[in-house]
């Protein structure tokens, strides 16, 4: 009746029942509170069925920032352990410690980064664009809530049974059915498959919007660089995803029906695991940096107020960008043996990738040349990101030789070097973007000195945490150890490494500070200049903050880059628009009640319970060609009230 | 005046709506590439059973492929002849396609169940693995488009050509093309190419 599912499967270990506690305890916090102040119907009204990507983007911000807790305590017990178990076996055992850095790694990309470059684009783009919604906004709330599934399976195995103990990309044999025989590898697969489902379908979504959907006068030249990278970002997503979708499913029916595409029986080839993964993999982490080199676009450009230094070529770097990061999977393991030649071409196109970020950075450079530059907390990230990015680059141009990368392959010189860039590169922009774009859709700003403390914890965290794996990397320690000899006089800098995630903590517990601060503090943060506090240069900044839910209540005109910014400039005084009706999608609850159904259907596989998963199954299917066969998805706004909704905001002026 | 708007906004969300399908179906052709991929580095992995020379009668695989090819020529009528505004023959031809595509999946059905009642089923090789995989995930696609053109029809008999069906009507002919090329794709590498092994 319910497969593998018994009560054997709820935790027995210290560590895992505080975990489970912990998600327990959330989870039933949450409920109680909205069913104490009532909030139920408020919820389902206003956000669950909304199809509104402003609030979309709000909620992934939110859950990506609760994963990022999840994920820092994980790295707080990976570097606890290691600071610890030096001679000895630290306070983990080894099965839990696998559980934990790979549950560490998948959380902090797949939920974390994803979620929060999915949440700022979702929020950003449609503004930027001049337009009203997304291409699809059915598929944007069926994205996000497959996001959610997955979201929820990851954080159930921590309450009925276990994780993955196979590292973040489950390589196989050790994530077959053989060696891994528990549930935990079944959890990892679906968690990835349900949130990359809904990627996949975002990818589409965005890249739609972004070619169909801009303001008419906007040409594609005219785009802001953050829509560019989005563009950029986007076409990886649609050419890798369904990679990601064919490799998960093959492990996932070795495991369930006893295949042989992994297996190193009948003929299965392990290696093409490792190849498919990384061909949907690298691409991957140009998915979640595009948009984060769009972001230090914007942040330098406004902050110096100078127009972007070469436009053109930013584009031109972004677009080989995307192209030559499908060239390169190869070099995530030169140590395959696939030939001396093979090597060699992956490693001279991975060198390759440098010269267009290297042309990013020399665009941002002078783009700050003779700028007014204001040291505005977003700048404080980018200044860190630049510093920490360029050092991360220069050790990733060392790693793609492969006579080095023989010797440091699969060492803590390689988690230095990756850490350098998702942290420096990645996490530092969407931390910026998110404080940069903060006021646009509150109405005030964070509070900047708390703003910049944080950062600055963030930066020299960073350089503590990380620093010491280099070396350690280069005296052999490789990754994933639990524990290690006490001659090897390692122990020291795994406590200097874990004395720096301190600090990146504190940064995080000050940015909670900040946010809660602002918050109290709001009225006297409170945006003054009617939508535009940083004196901005883009279309998103045209508009009230927050915005109102239909963006604009007539398009905007975009004329050349930064036209927000030369309307500004220009002394002739704006002509009086006139409104016309506009249409918008309705909420529809569908979104919600199929990704419902998938997490039902994706549970019930992992504990083999199949007339479960099968009820899931249909009832996903059902739900979705209910809601496809309805006419009813749209409804009017009137020139009417359009006019008293931006009364509201004092902008009726602008209107005829 | 509110019908007549959203009709306006449904009418010219057809461009976007018919370019976001390309996409998706590109993104679907990256689908099959990746397991054509697989199969070509496993098709010679049959862990000393038999390979696909043994296994498949090109004759019964022939049939099937005419009657796929013969389904999109088909649809393609059907496509037509609502652009012509014929509600009745444009019933006449999707019922036809329905019927042709579920005789070519009942075939793939037979043909899968006679392997595995031979003893041939995925469990013994990773060749008969990735084989079964690409067949059917082939297969899977060509029972949504059946799915599809059943509720289509239904929504056609009852609120007849408007600009939601037709547009779904388009997509669905895109759809169904596609698979028909994919299918070739299969036809020729798998069965033909491993017929001559």
């Amino acid at each position: 009746m319910f497969g593998r599912l018994s009560l054997d499967a709820l935790p027995t270990e210290l560590v895992t029942i505080g975990g489970a506690l912990t998600m327990i305890g959330g989870a039933c916090t949450i409920i109680i509170a909205l069913t104490y102040f009532k909030k139920w119907g408020w919820l389902w009204k206003n956000w669950l069925t909304s199809q509104d990507p402003k609030k979309i983007g709000t909620m992934y911000i939110i859950l990506s920032i609760v994963m990022l807790l999840r994920g820092a305590g994980d790295a707080l017990m990976i570097r606890a352990q290691q600071a610890i178990a030096s001679g000895n076996s630290g306070f983990l055992s080894s099965d839990t410690f696998q559980q934990v850095f790979s549950a560490h790694g998948t959380i902090m990309i797949f939920f974390v980064a994803m979620g929060l470059m999915f949440g700022i684009i979702n929020l950003v783009l449609p503004l930027q664009l001049g337009t009203r919604d997304v291409a699809f906004p059915f598929l944007n709330s069926l994205s996000f809530w497959l996001f959610v599934a997955g979201f929820i399976l990851i954080n159930t195995s921590l309450v009925i049974g276990e994780f993955s103990t196979a590292g973040w990309l489950a390589y196989p044999p050790l994530s077959g059915l053989e060696y891994s025989p528990g549930v935990g590898v079944d959890y990892w697969i679906w968690a990835l498959q349900l949130s990359g489902l809904g990627s996949l379908i975002s990818g589409i979504n965005f890249f739609v919007t972004i070619i169909k959907m801009r303001a008419p006068s906007m040409k594609l030249m005219d785009m802001p660089i953050f829509a560019w990278s989005v563009l950029g970002a986007m076409a990886l997503v649609m050419a890798v995803f369904p990679i990601l979708t064919v490799t998960l499913a093959l492990l996932s029916l070795d495991r369930l029906m006893g295949m042989h595409f992994f297996t190193s029986t009948h003929g299965g080839n392990p290696m093409m695991y490792i190849n498919l993964i990384w061909a949907w993999g690298h691409p991957e982490v140009y998915i979640l940096v595009l948009p984060a080199f769009g972001i230090y676009s914007e942040i330098v450009a406004t902050f110096s107020k100078k127009k972007l230094f070469g436009y053109k070529s930013m584009v031109w770097a972004i677009m080989s960008i995307t192209i030559l990061s499908f060239l390169v999977w190869l070099h995530h393991f030169f140590t395959m043996g696939g030939g001396a030649n093979v090597n060699a071409f992956f490693g001279i196109m991975t060198m390759v990738i440098a010269i267009p970020t290297g042309v990013k950075v020399f665009n941002w450079l002078f783009t700050m040349f003779r700028g007014r530059i204001s040291f505005t907390s977003p700048m404080i990230w980018f200044l860190g990101f630049i510093t920490t990015f360029t050092i991360g680059g220069m050790t990733g141009v060392l790693l793609a030789v492969p006579a080095i990368d023989f010797q440091v392959h699969n060492s803590l010189f390689l988690v230095a070097h990756f850490h350098n860039m998702i942290i420096g590169g990645v996490v530092f922009g969407y931390m910026a973007g998110l404080t940069y774009w903060f006021p646009k859709f509150t109405g005030f700003k964070l509070h900047e000195g708390l703003g910049k403390l944080a950062a600055w914890l963030w930066i020299t965290g960073f350089v503590t945490a990380f620093g010491p794996l280099y070396v350690l990397g280069l005296m052999g320690a490789t990754r994933r150890l639990d524990h290690y000899d006490a001659s090897l006089g390692w122990q020291w800098l795994f406590i200097v490494a874990a004395f720096g995630l301190l600090m990146i903590l504190s940064g995080v517990a000050t940015q909670i500070l900040q946010l809660a601060y602002s918050i109290y503090r709001r009225k006297q943060l409170v945006d003054t200049t009617g939508g535009d506090p940083w004196d901005g240069r883009t279309l998103e900044w045209a508009t009230a903050s927050p915005p109102p839910h239909y963006n604009f209540a007539v398009i905007p005109e975009a004329s050349g880059i930064d036209s927000f910014w030369a309307q500004k400039q220009s002394k002739k005084k704006a002509k009086k628009l006139k409104l016309e009706p506009i249409v918008m999608p309705k909420n529809t609850g569908a979104g919600i009640i199929i990704a419902g159904f998938s997490f039902v259907m994706s549970f019930a596989l992992i504990w083999h319970i199949w007339w479960l998963a099968i009820i899931g199954f249909v009832g996903a299917i059902i739900t979705l060609i209910t809601h496809l066969t309805n006419d009813d998805h749209e409804y009017v706004i009137s020139p009417l009230e359009l006019k008293r909704e931006e009364a509201k905001a004092g902008r009726e002026g602008l209107y005829l | 005046m509110t019908d007549t708007v959203i009709a306006k906004h449904q009418l010219e969300s057809q461009g976007k709506n018919n370019f976001g399908f390309w996409i998706y179906i590109m993104t679907d052709c990256v689908l099959f590439a990746t397991l054509f991929a697989t199969y070509a580095v496993l098709n010679r992995a049959t862990a000393g059973g038999p390979g696909a020379k043994e296994l498949f009668s090109l004759p019964f695989v022939l049939a099937e492929t005419m009657i796929l090819l013969t389904s999109s020529f088909t649809c393609g009528l059907a496509v037509l002849s609502a652009k012509n505004g014929n509600k009745k023959q444009l019933l006449y031809w999707l019922v036809i396609t329905f019927l042709l595509g579920l005789a070519f999946i009942s075939m793939e059905i037979y043909e899968f169940n006679q392997l595995i009642y031979e003893g041939h089923n995925w469990t013994k090789s990773a060749f008969l693995s990735a084989y079964f995989v690409l067949v059917g995930t082939h297969g899977l696609h060509i029972i949504t488009g059946l799915t599809w053109i059943a509720v289509l029809t239904k929504k056609i008999t009852k609120s007849g050509l408007t600009t939601k069906t037709s547009g779904s009507l388009a997509m669905l002919g895109i759809f169904w093309h596609f698979l028909d090329i994919v299918w070739i794709f299969i036809f020729s590498f798998v069965y033909l190419i491993g017929a001559s092994l």
